[in-house]
């Protein structure tokens, strides 16, 4: 027995790959929009992955520190520290800022201040090493654009760049930068010069502050004014066996601060911080994917109307329909095969060209086949039900 | 259609097909969440570490002076300016003395009063003393005459009485003669205070030194303590350094240091340790050290933020490691040692670390082991792994 279905394309098989090449690109295009949701997600996800935290300690009543603004007291994590189940705490700050390339240009990053050794310090390196000195030395994301020995220029100091890390970014998708915690602290809360002189200026003003029977008073004021002990949370490690719930449950009630577990931090970052530029690409995602069924649809529907003459002829010779009708859904079949398989590919080749993460996990392309198979076997229903009504005397008139 | 170019035309059609399931199996099991996460490995080796020490801190001068008023006062001259060099013993300033004028004038009258007082206390003596020789005369000349019954023995009672009374008479002259001396005493001695207080006021520089601040003009009320004029030794500047608690094992003085000023910052001067101080701020975590120049530091100036970085000895010979390759599971440091082309996290413990990124492993690694420097992701034990020789491209990895 001859494959009816083989033949034809063979016959018209420059029609039938260019088709199915055009097919794949759309499905490419598709396979990429859940690429950069999933992206989106996987940024949070990395976010709370590469801190290595168990429990994020902020500010009260606050969603810190990726979600909102957190201040606490940096000596908070000394109590934190002997609290029971904690392992090992360290202090961290975040900041987004514009940082100087060398090469002039600015770049977006996320600032984050470490402590060596301790959660939060980037766990892997792809060059260079890690931070050895307390001040002036940084460790960047390779999207940064950074390679070893650059200087960056973060406010006021300008550090070198010892280190290279990977896939370390802010749930918004920036990379990031370490530096020394002392230095971030300074970073974060330094004004600039003119503020400072002024800022003094302003205090001497204030006979509150400036008494000429108080010597020192003035200058006790003003340094006090400049000197920062705040940082934005407490990265918690628990010790083995112990609940994360139950540890942050007794720290919330016994040092009031807020404490979020893992669970919590996913909750905030994937349902609340990209809540809706998820649902913008979902969005996005479902109508694409609602064209791209109606093209396969229209693309068979066509293929068969022009190979309608040739359907009479067989019918004429006495083919029975059931033949006919698995011809047009092998060849449907087919076409999304071949059209999955170089989208996937097309997908897999522009993803890093992309300026955010695009994440192309397996799941999503086994979903993407079983869907665009399901499609093409609706789709060719449509071009079966044409090919069986048609009148075998057409074939001759 | 003849067989040949249907064969050609089927075997264009397998090709496409094979290119195209070689294409999906590549692109799902290279890339994406399944491929094997690429690493570069290092071997610890054996080697001295150079331990050093790294901390910030600004310029300050070893001794410094702050040159003000005793008492409260009005500021009546400033004669020397910021950047001056004054030699010890040179007058600064000088404040308002007031009244300090009249009042010598007051104490010189007064001093003069006195002197006139002792003068005629004096003669009051003299007179006493010429009284009480006459009452001895008349009373040993009555005496002879009452022998030989020429006067009444009533006459020679009065004139003994009249001798006692001029002895009183002179006794008393004298002390008051010693009285008006005292007094004159007294007087000089709160001059000479006087003069003191006046000298007071005036402000001289107590050692050789430059002038770094004035803080007060002419005219201006300064209280007791508050500086006018502050100096400092040039020749006594070190660097005050802040060395976080942590890593400042093997602080000592007389350690050799490098100082990097941010004014220069590709010089390095020589230093040494001076003092460690024994107190640590506890807020911040660090210990406090002086730096001092080994040569007398030219334009440099006070409060200027310096980089100090100190060599420690050498230690002996253990194995090392690059920081990069030591990782933290759980609040314990180890390494992703390879085992049969897996990955399988070891503990170690380590030592001494350099500032350029070197570890000492005590315990946990042999120096045939083969463990994981960089990785593209977090690994996991028994994880997938290809080794490159390089995680980034060469022209970025300098």
């Amino acid at each position: 027995m001859i494959s009816l279905a083989g033949r034809d394309i063979l016959h018209g098989w420059s029609k039938f790959t260019l088709t199915g090449l055009g097919l794949g690109l759309l499905i490419g295009v598709t396979l990429t929009m859940a690429g950069v949701y999933r992206g989106m997600v996987d940024d949070a996800q990395a976010l709370l992955t590469n801190s290595q935290a168990d429990l994020w300690v902020v500010q009260k009543d606050t969603q810190g520190p990726y979600a909102e603004a957190s201040s606490i007291k940096d000596d908070v994590v000394r109590s934190v520290c002997g609290m029971p189940g904690v392992a090992v705490a360290a202090n961290v700050t975040y900041l987004t800022m514009q940082v100087q390339l060398p090469s002039g240009i600015e770049a977006r990053t996320m600032v984050v201040g470490i402590e060596p050794d301790r959660p939060g310090a980037p766990g892997y390196l792809v060059a260079g090493r890690q931070i050895t000195r307390d001040h002036y030395e940084a460790v960047a994301d390779v999207k940064t654009g950074l390679k070893l020995g650059d200087t960056v220029q973060v406010r006021r100091h300008s550090y070198q760049v010892v280190g290279l890390t990977q896939r370390m970014v802010s749930s918004g998708g920036d990379p990031m930068l370490f530096v020394p915690l002392k230095d971030a602290q300074e970073a974060q809360f330094l004004k600039d010069n003119d503020t400072v002189v002024n800022d003094r200026t302003r205090t001497a003003a204030n006979p509150a502050f400036n008494r000429p029977g108080v010597p020192g008073l003035l200058e006790a004021v003003q340094g006090l004014q400049t000197s920062s002990h705040n940082v934005n949370a407490t990265l918690v490690q628990l010790q083995p066996g112990w609940d994360a719930e139950a540890v942050a449950e007794s720290l919330r009630r016994w040092k009031h601060v807020q404490v979020y577990t893992r669970a919590d931090m996913e909750d905030i970052l994937v349902a609340k911080l990209i809540a809706t530029s998820a649902k913008q690409i979902g969005m996005f995602l479902a109508i694409l994917a609602l064209v791209s069924a109606a093209i396969v649809a229209f693309i068979i529907y066509t293929m068969t109307l022009g190979k309608i003459r040739e359907i009479a002829v067989l019918k004429l010779i006495g083919t029975r329909n059931t033949t006919i009708a698995s011809m047009i859904l092998q060849q449907a079949m087919g076409l999304g095969l071949i059209g999955f398989m170089v989208g996937k590919i097309a997908a897999t080749v522009w993803a890093p060209i992309f300026p955010k993460y695009v994440l192309l996990m397996p799941r999503d392309a086994v979903t993407g086949l079983l869907v665009t198979l399901v499609i093409c076997a609706l789709a060719s229903t449509l071009a079966i039900r044409v090919a069986l009504k048609v009148d075998p005397a057409e074939a001759i008139g | 259609m003849n067989a040949s170019a249907l064969l050609k035309r089927r075997l264009t059609l397998a090709a496409v097909a094979v290119a195209l399931v070689g294409g999906m199996l590549y692109v799902s099991l290279r890339t994406g969440p399944l491929a094997p996460i690429e690493v570069t490995l290092t071997q610890p080796h054996q080697g001295t570490l150079s331990p050093s020490i790294f901390g910030i801190g600004t310029v300050e001068a070893r001794r410094s002076w702050m040159v003000g008023p005793t008492v409260a006062g009005r500021v009546l001259r400033v004669t020397v300016d910021v950047g001056d060099y004054v030699k010890a013993g040179q007058l600064l300033a000088e404040m308002d003395p007031v009244d300090f004028g009249q009042r010598l004038l007051a104490l010189d009258a007064s001093l003069a009063r006195a002197g006139s007082s002792q003068t005629a206390a004096q003669a009051q003596v003299q007179d006493a003393r010429a009284r009480a020789a006459l009452a001895d005369s008349t009373a040993q000349r009555n005496q002879r005459l009452q022998q030989q019954s020429f006067i009444s023995p009533g006459a020679l009672e009065a004139s003994v009485q009249a001798q006692s009374s001029a002895q009183a008479a002179l006794q008393a002259a004298s002390a008051n003669a010693l009285a008006a001396r005292q007094d004159l005493l007294r007087l000089k001695a709160e001059r000479a205070a006087l003069a003191q207080q006046r000298d007071n006021v005036r402000l001289f520089a107590p050692a050789d030194a430059v002038v770094t601040t004035r803080e007060f003009e002419a005219g201006s009320t300064v209280v007791a303590g508050q500086p006018v004029l502050r100096l400092i030794d040039p020749n006594s500047l070190w660097v005050k350094m802040r060395v976080d608690q942590g890593r400042s094992s093997g602080l000592a003085t007389g350690i050799k240091a490098s100082i990097v000023l941010r004014s220069s910052p590709q010089t390095a001067l020589p230093g040494t340790v001076a003092r460690v101080e024994l107190l640590a701020d506890s807020v911040t975590e660090e210990r406090i050290a002086q730096v001092a120049f080994d040569a007398p530091a030219t334009g440099v100036s006070v409060g200027e933020m310096a980089e100090v970085t100190l060599q420690l000895p050498a230690t002996a010979p253990a194995l090392l490691l690059p920081n990069a390759a030591i990782q933290q599971q759980q609040g314990q440091s180890g390494v992703w040692r390879i085992q049969d082309g897996k990955p399988a996290f070891a503990p170690v413990q380590l030592g001494l670390r350099s500032l350029d990124g070197q570890v000492q492993v005590l315990k946990g690694l042999t120096d045939a082991d083969q463990v994981v420097l960089y990785s593209q992701k977090a690994l996991s034990n028994g994880a997938r792994v290809s080794v490159m020789q390089s995680l980034v491209k060469p022209e970025s990895a300098r």
